[in-house]
């Protein structure tokens, strides 16, 4: 065997005089870092295993662990960074692609800390959410154009097929397969509790959650995983995916080793073998083709549900919604760049695809030169990662957004981003039934509420500095955005005024 | 350098005041409104003010009553020549002023009572909506005559405003020479303004006239939606989002007064709760078909159209206004004090709710 080029990146560093060898540190630890020396009575590390994932960390008793990343570094170079070298390692080791999981960590500009948000001073008066109606209520889907009346005044329309949130947020799409049931539960629980949607993604729906049905976007993905007439109706909506913000252009892969029993009866497929989905829905080559599925499932499901179809935020993604919303769509949804995976080849995560910001505001855009944008809502996801995202996400014309990653930090991921290893001590991305049982989806769906809840309050509190008392008075408000530290370009592309201005 | 309306988006406070005959008999003289707008001086810094009265123009009632602001002869010549082309002019002169001590800067005021022709119309395009053709020859103008501004386009009604103060504006168009079934007013109060006199209020299309005080928190929602229909938000200005949404609604969506204020005023979902089913289903099809157009923010409006007025504040009800009767006559405006001044022994005066529209139709 070769040489193990790679030192370990992260050091366990235990506090003798604490640690009271209780082991707990040894039974959290999939990855088999901690062990006991019964020879020596002490706690050892295998270090190269720790994915710095702070379950150790967080469960032991009295506070002896810490991981810190370790400063043995290569000789320096600006150029050859350590990171990239031992890609480079890697690579020549196994011969592989490399795989991360979840968004990209690298350091591209973030544009949503790049806008400021609007308050009403003197001329117009602030409203105090706590002492007046505040509303944060939304309907996605298609908008009529024109209402019917007969000859005596009474209404004939009536609205179409929508999904009726009470505030702008949805769990975005993550598969039963590549997180736990017990993460399910929490999502749908919660989703229920809130008024709002999670999402299936593409693994089917177990038989367990079909109760939470209402509070369900159910996913057809290239894998056509679980999908059948009974899934397509049991949601709120359903939902295509053309692609993840974090490997736009390709497929998925979930290892044989987390298709258990259970994931394998929902998913459809046999026990212990590699479920993949191809890069394109192979029948699905073309934007006509594309509108074909989405009346196949309108047909499926008796003109019943919205139908969103899901795209990665690329190049020419105004284009394409454009075309998409001309395809039948009710709802389009778009992925950003940074969006999380449970696994994606490094090199696309970490370089295909554009920001959600940039996409957002240039499909809002397109939409309405187009005069088409009351035939679609925009949902955007790909790192919101608090509530004043989801105001600039709204201001920019957005009708609610997707929260993938912060949905899984409530339920205790670290992001550590080693997903694709199916090991997650906080029970999460793992099919493990140990692992799972960490997990619980009471505490799970609790802190979810908590979140999402707390979120909602702080939109309510910007919107009433803004003067605003209803989200439908946000979206697409742009007046209400300023740039900070942008280039007149880059002003341009969001349609906003830089601040001072 | 100050940028003027349409270069810059300028929030005022404002003074709003209305009277209407319901009747319908233009028994309603000039100096009354003025009298009116003018007790609520302190509501105005005397950077716009203006007025827009029905029934004004008996003589020439079926002919569209342009008024233009020109800022040299270049744009009067090339609007004349515009108006040569497609219209039929009936009348046409300066609007009668008088010098003001106050009222400064004027641009070259004219008025023209035009027919459009048809037969031209015609040829040039296969199906015409006559509103439809007023409004693109407003907005032409407006757009692309430099120097040229229709502020006044509707039939038997007409705006007349300037930058300075009410009770001056009305001084020097001399409006005690008109009398109407209805008047609206305004006096402005803006935060910042070179002080151009298109961007005083009312604010007109066709027979809508607007007059507004608020500052909207949905601004830009509103804009970027009724954009979308081919409304070209040039003044950046409140006002005028709220005339093209109403335009929109009333003429395009053919909704009455009643449902656009249920609208643009939505009642909130706590309150759909609790109405009747059929009720609770209508207002939330508004809510949901047209999202966009919800008017976030204080204000009140008087809207005049011909035949009557809504006047309308905001559901939370964020700017004053009051509203009376007597004789016949229905009396609005944002302080009590400004119906008093006109009709003092006023009755039944009380203030409207927020989101209640107050809708008066004149008989005819």
């Amino acid at each position: 065997m070769s040489i193990n080029f790679i030192y370990p990146e992260y050091e366990v560093v235990r506090n003798e005089k604490r640690c009271i060898k209780c082991r707990a540190c040894e039974r959290q630890c999939a990855n088999e870092v901690h062990s006991y020396d019964q020879e020596f009575d002490c706690m050892e590390a295998q270090e190269s295993q720790c994915v710095d994932c702070q379950r150790c960390v967080t469960l032991c008793p009295t506070n002896a662990l810490k991981i810190v990343k370790t400063n043995n570094r290569y000789r320096e170079n600006a150029n050859w960074q350590q990171q990239t070298m031992e890609e480079i390692f890697r690579q020549a080791d196994t011969g592989g692609v490399l795989l991360s999981s979840m968004g990209t960590p690298k350091d591209y500009p973030n544009y949503f800390d790049k806008i400021l948000i609007n308050a009403s001073q003197v001329t117009n008066p602030p409203i105090d959410p706590l002492r007046e109606p505040m509303e944060s209520k939304v309907f996605l889907g298609k908008k009529l154009n024109k209402l019917e009346f007969d000859e005596n005044d009474e209404l004939l329309s009536e609205i179409p097929p929508q999904i009726e949130l009470e505030m702008p947020i949805m769990f975005s799409a993550m598969s039963y397969g590549s997180i736990s049931e017990n993460a399910h539960k929490s999502l749908a629980r919660a989703a229920t509790e809130l008024g709002i949607c999670y999402n299936t993604g593409e693994g089917g729906l177990n038989q367990d959650l079909y109760q939470y049905g209402a509070n369900t976007i159910v996913q057809v993905a290239s894998g056509r995983f679980g999908v059948h007439r009974d899934y397509l109706n049991a949601g709120a909506a359903i939902e295509i995916k053309m692609g993840q913000g974090a490997k736009p252009g390709i497929g998925g892969h979930l290892p044989g080793k987390k298709i258990q029993e259970k994931v394998s009866r929902t998913r459809m497929i046999p026990v212990g073998v590699d479920a993949i989905s191809p890069a394109p829905h192979h029948d699905i080559y073309s934007i006509e083709d594309l509108r074909q599925l989405i009346f196949s499932l309108k047909e499926a499901t008796n003109y019943k549900k919205p139908v969103i179809v899901k795209i990665a935020a690329v190049h020419n993604v105004a284009a394409i919604a454009s075309g998409i919303a001309r395809s039948g769509a009710d709802i389009i949804s778009i992925d950003g760049f940074r969006g999380g995976t449970g696994a994606a080849p490094t090199r696309i995560r970490d370089n295909v695809g554009i920001p959600i910001e940039l996409a957002l505001a240039a499909v809002d855009q397109r939409l309405r030169d187009e005069k088409i944008r009351n035939d679609v809502s925009i949902v955007v996801g790909g790192s919101i990662r608090n509530s004043a995202d989801v105001v600039k996400a709204i201001a920019l014309g957005a009708d609610a957004v997707y929260i993938g990653t912060a949905a899984l930090l409530a339920l205790g991921c670290h992001l550590c981003r080693t997903c694709h290893t199916g090991k997650c001590n906080w029970g999460i991305a793992t099919q493990r039934e140990d692992l799972v049982k960490r997990l619980n989806p009471d505490i799970g769906s609790r802190r979810l509420v908590n979140l999402v809840s707390a979120w909602n309050h702080e939109i309510m509190e910007m919107m009433g500095g803004m003067g605003i008392n209803s989200i439908e008075a946000l979206k697409g408000n742009r007046l209400m955005l300023r740039g900070i530290g942008m280039s007149a370009k880059e002003l341009e592309i969001f349609g906003i005024a830089h601040a001072g201005e | 350098m100050l940028k003027k309306e349409g270069e810059i988006r300028i929030p005022s406070g404002c003074a709003i005041s209305g009277i209407i005959n319901k009747t319908g008999e233009c028994s309603i003289n000039g100096s009354s409104i003025v009298k009116s707008i003018a007790h609520m001086h302190d509501r105005s810094n005397g950077l716009g003010g203006g007025f827009a009265g029905y029934g004004i123009y008996p003589e020439y009632a079926d002919q569209y009553a342009f008024h233009v602001f020109y800022e040299d002869m270049t744009a009067r010549e090339e609007t004349e020549r515009y108006l040569d082309r497609y219209f039929e002019m009936v009348n046409l002169s300066r609007i009668p002023t008088r010098k003001h001590p106050r009222i400064k800067d004027e641009p070259q005021i004219w008025r023209y009572f035009v027919n459009p022709i048809f037969t031209l119309l015609q040829e040039e395009q296969e199906e015409i909506d006559e509103k439809q053709f007023i409004v693109e020859t407003v907005f032409h103008i407006n757009t692309f005559i430099k120097g040229a501004y229709i502020f006044s386009s509707g039939k038997n009604m007409g705006v007349f405003k300037a930058v300075g103060f009410p009770e001056d504006v009305g001084e020097f168009y001399r409006l005690e020479e008109y009398d109407a079934y209805s008047w609206t007013a305004h006096g402005r109060y803006p935060t910042n303004t070179p002080g151009w006199w298109g961007g005083a209020h009312p604010f007109a299309l066709l027979d809508y006239s607007i007059v507004h005080n608020g500052e909207i928190s949905s601004y830009d929602a509103n804009r970027r939606f009724i954009e979308m229909f081919d409304y070209k938000c040039n003044l950046q200005t409140d006002t005028e989002v709220i005339t093209y949404i109403i335009d929109y609604l009333n003429r395009k969506q053919g909704l009455n007064y009643e449902n656009i204020a249920k609208i643009i005023a939505a009642p909130f979902w706590e309150e759909i709760k609790r109405m009747p089913e059929a009720e609770a289903k209508r207002i939330t099809l508004f809510r949901n078909t047209f999202a966009s157009l919800l008017i976030t923010g204080p204000f009140s409006i008087i809207l005049g159209f011909n035949g009557g007025f809504m006047a309308l504040n905001d559901r939370l009800k964020l700017r004053s206004m009051v509203t009376g009767e007597k004789d016949n006559i229905v009396y609005i405006a944002s302080e009590e004090c400004a119906i008093r001044a006109i009709c003092p022994d006023i009755e039944n005066i009380w203030a409207p709710q927020g989101g209640e529209p107050i809708i008066v139709r004149v008989n005819r």
